[in-house]
């Protein structure tokens, strides 16, 4: 386990690097990591497929959970929620 | 003869695709005298997965998707039938059982090792799914036994409402339950149930496939042949008495018949290894497939945590590059980083019914651009179904 890593205002749990992920996908890789983790974890996902920037956040307003915020990087998105239910 | 005895042991766990590709691979690579060959199977048979989903709709025959692994190993490499128990790393050696089951286990040190393991299917991880399965309102094509039994399922089913759903991320063959739906439309058409039977394909994502090009070619078909499409589905739980689908995201649905995705895990020795996540999937290397920590020890195919499809063309690149790196470390020469590199190449097929299919292949860099559905692809996989034998297990290709 790496350690967790500070993003502005939270700690994140567990991430999931899917940078060059076509199939199944970062938003599948998000969900997978979900499924898993206990309630109340921060969790995030990396993705350098530019159609997260719409599916990712549509996907936990969906589900219900807070999105916490996507933070460009080189050639890449960290994209974080909190699991709350 | 002292070099013979010292010879470094390599040890592959598993005869799926990726462990006999790599297998037969360093057989060519390495002289007889330079590595000793294990290889460790628990069923001896080396089955052809992808033939199962044309099980339910008659369209393959079940003897022509299964082998024996010896015939398809070259001679030098030993294989043991048997399940491997237990994974020791600070003693290099693995526990293998007893095939017969009563006699002692045995012990194998090894030098190098690799996990070609896959994954197994978990119902139990779905409230409601394991009853459903054995009740006989849902089923899955993911084991042979399954998709045979799915076959006499949609023999007798005459009206109602199918559900095609997936219960758990990730899984094998991500194309694989859109494909199963296309090839269900087209069969409830030829026996004449079309007109009575309400056909819907879940998707967890919030479109048909989760790769955009590969959806806006599906999302026209699903529509034109009357197959409704409900995305945001992620399949949670199932009250099989009622026969409801209940989802992630808060939703509810009543079927009929529902064929189910069942959610998937890493295969159990690699649990028991102490090495993999939560889910059973072994962190590995993107790139030189080590297992994360691990010096000596690989991972391919299905049972890595890699953000790539879990298809046997995935295990099969990824068998060369882990080729390459245990040549080199053999032959103490450096990696040739070409070939010892993966670069999350994966090349598959997906069948839109009617004879047609179309090519998803794509790696970290290049995404897909599946060509519009034709008959060609439909005949190239299905010619590649029936060459597998000849091409795949044996690395000519
Ligand atoms: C319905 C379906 C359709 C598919 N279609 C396609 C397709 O069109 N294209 C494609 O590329 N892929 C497809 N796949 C996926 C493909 O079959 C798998 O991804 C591939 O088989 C993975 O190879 P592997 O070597 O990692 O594992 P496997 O081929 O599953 O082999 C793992 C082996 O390890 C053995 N094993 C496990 N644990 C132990 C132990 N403890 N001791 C000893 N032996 C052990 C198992 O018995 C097995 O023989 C499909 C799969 C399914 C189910």
């Amino acid at each position: 386990m790496p350690d967790p890593i500070t993003i502005p205002d939270a700690r994140i749990d567990r991430e999931v690097d899917a940078r060059g992920s076509f199939c199944p996908g970062p938003l599948m890789e998000l969900i997978r990591v979900v499924r898993a983790a206990p309630v109340g974890s921060v969790l995030s996902v990396l993705s350098s497929d530019p159609g997260s920037a719409k599916d990712i956040p549509a996907w936990i307003q969906k589900a219900g959970y807070e999105f916490l915020g996507a933070y460009a990087l080189e050639g890449y998105t960290r994209f974080v929620m909190r699991k709350t239910h | 003869m002292a070099n013979v005895i010292q010879r470094p042991t390599i040890a592959i766990v598993g005869g799926g695709v990726g462990g006999t590709v790599l297998a037969n691979l360093l057989a060519r690579q390495l002289d007889e005298d330079e590595a000793r060959l294990v290889l460790i199977d628990q069923s001896g048979h080396h089955l052809y997965q992808p033939g199962w989903l044309y099980l339910p709709f008659n369209g393959q025959d079940p003897e022509h998707l299964e082998r024996s692994e010896r015939s398809l190993l070259r001679h030098r490499i030993d294989l043991y039938v048997s399940r491997v128990e237990q994974v020791d790393v600070e003693t290099r050696s693995l526990r293998l059982a007893d095939p017969t089951g009563v006699g002692p286990t045995e012990r194998l040190h090894y030098d190098y090792l690799v996990f070609a393991s896959g994954a197994r299917i978990a119902p139990e991880e779905v409230p409601g799914l394991p009853e459903a399965l054995a009740q006989g309102s849902a089923h899955q094509f993911y084991t042979q036994e399954g998709a045979e039994r799915l076959r006499q399922a949609l023999h007798a089913f005459h009206d109602g409402h199918i559900a095609v759903a997936i219960g758990g991320i990730p899984y094998k063959c991500p194309p694989a339950p859109l494909e199963f739906t296309f090839l269900l439309e087209a069969y409830l058409r030829k026996r004449g149930l079309r007109e009575r039977t309400k056909l819907t394909y879940y998707s967890p994502l919030p479109r048909a496939f989760t790769i955009e090009s590969v959806s806006e070619l599906a999302a026209p078909l699903l529509a034109e042949r009357g197959i409704e499409s409900r995305i945001f589905f992620n399949v949670t739980e199932i009250d099989h008495q009622k026969r409801l689908l209940r989802s992630l995201e808060g939703e509810e649905d009543r079927y009929d018949l529902l064929v189910i995705v069942p959610p998937h895990r890493g295969a159990l020795i690699a649990e028991q290894s102490g090495l993999a996540d939560a889910q059973g999937w072994l962190p590995t290397d993107r790139a030189t497939l080590e297992v994360k920590g691990q010096e000596g020890i690989f991972a391919l195919g299905d049972v890595t945590d890699l953000p790539v499809s879990k298809s046997g063309s995935a295990a099969h690149f990824e068998a060369a590059v882990v080729a390459e790196r245990l040549s080199a470390a053999i032959r103490m020469r450096t990696v040739n980083p070409r070939e010892g590199c993966y670069d999350g190449r994966v090349m598959c097929f997906m069948e839109t019914g009617y004879a047609q299919a179309t090519r998803i292949e794509f790696d970290y860099e290049h995404p897909p651009v599946p060509p519009k559905p034709g008959w060609f692809y439909h005949l190239e996989k299905m010619l590649f179904n029936k060459a597998y034998w000849y091409l795949v297990p044996p690395a000519r290709v």
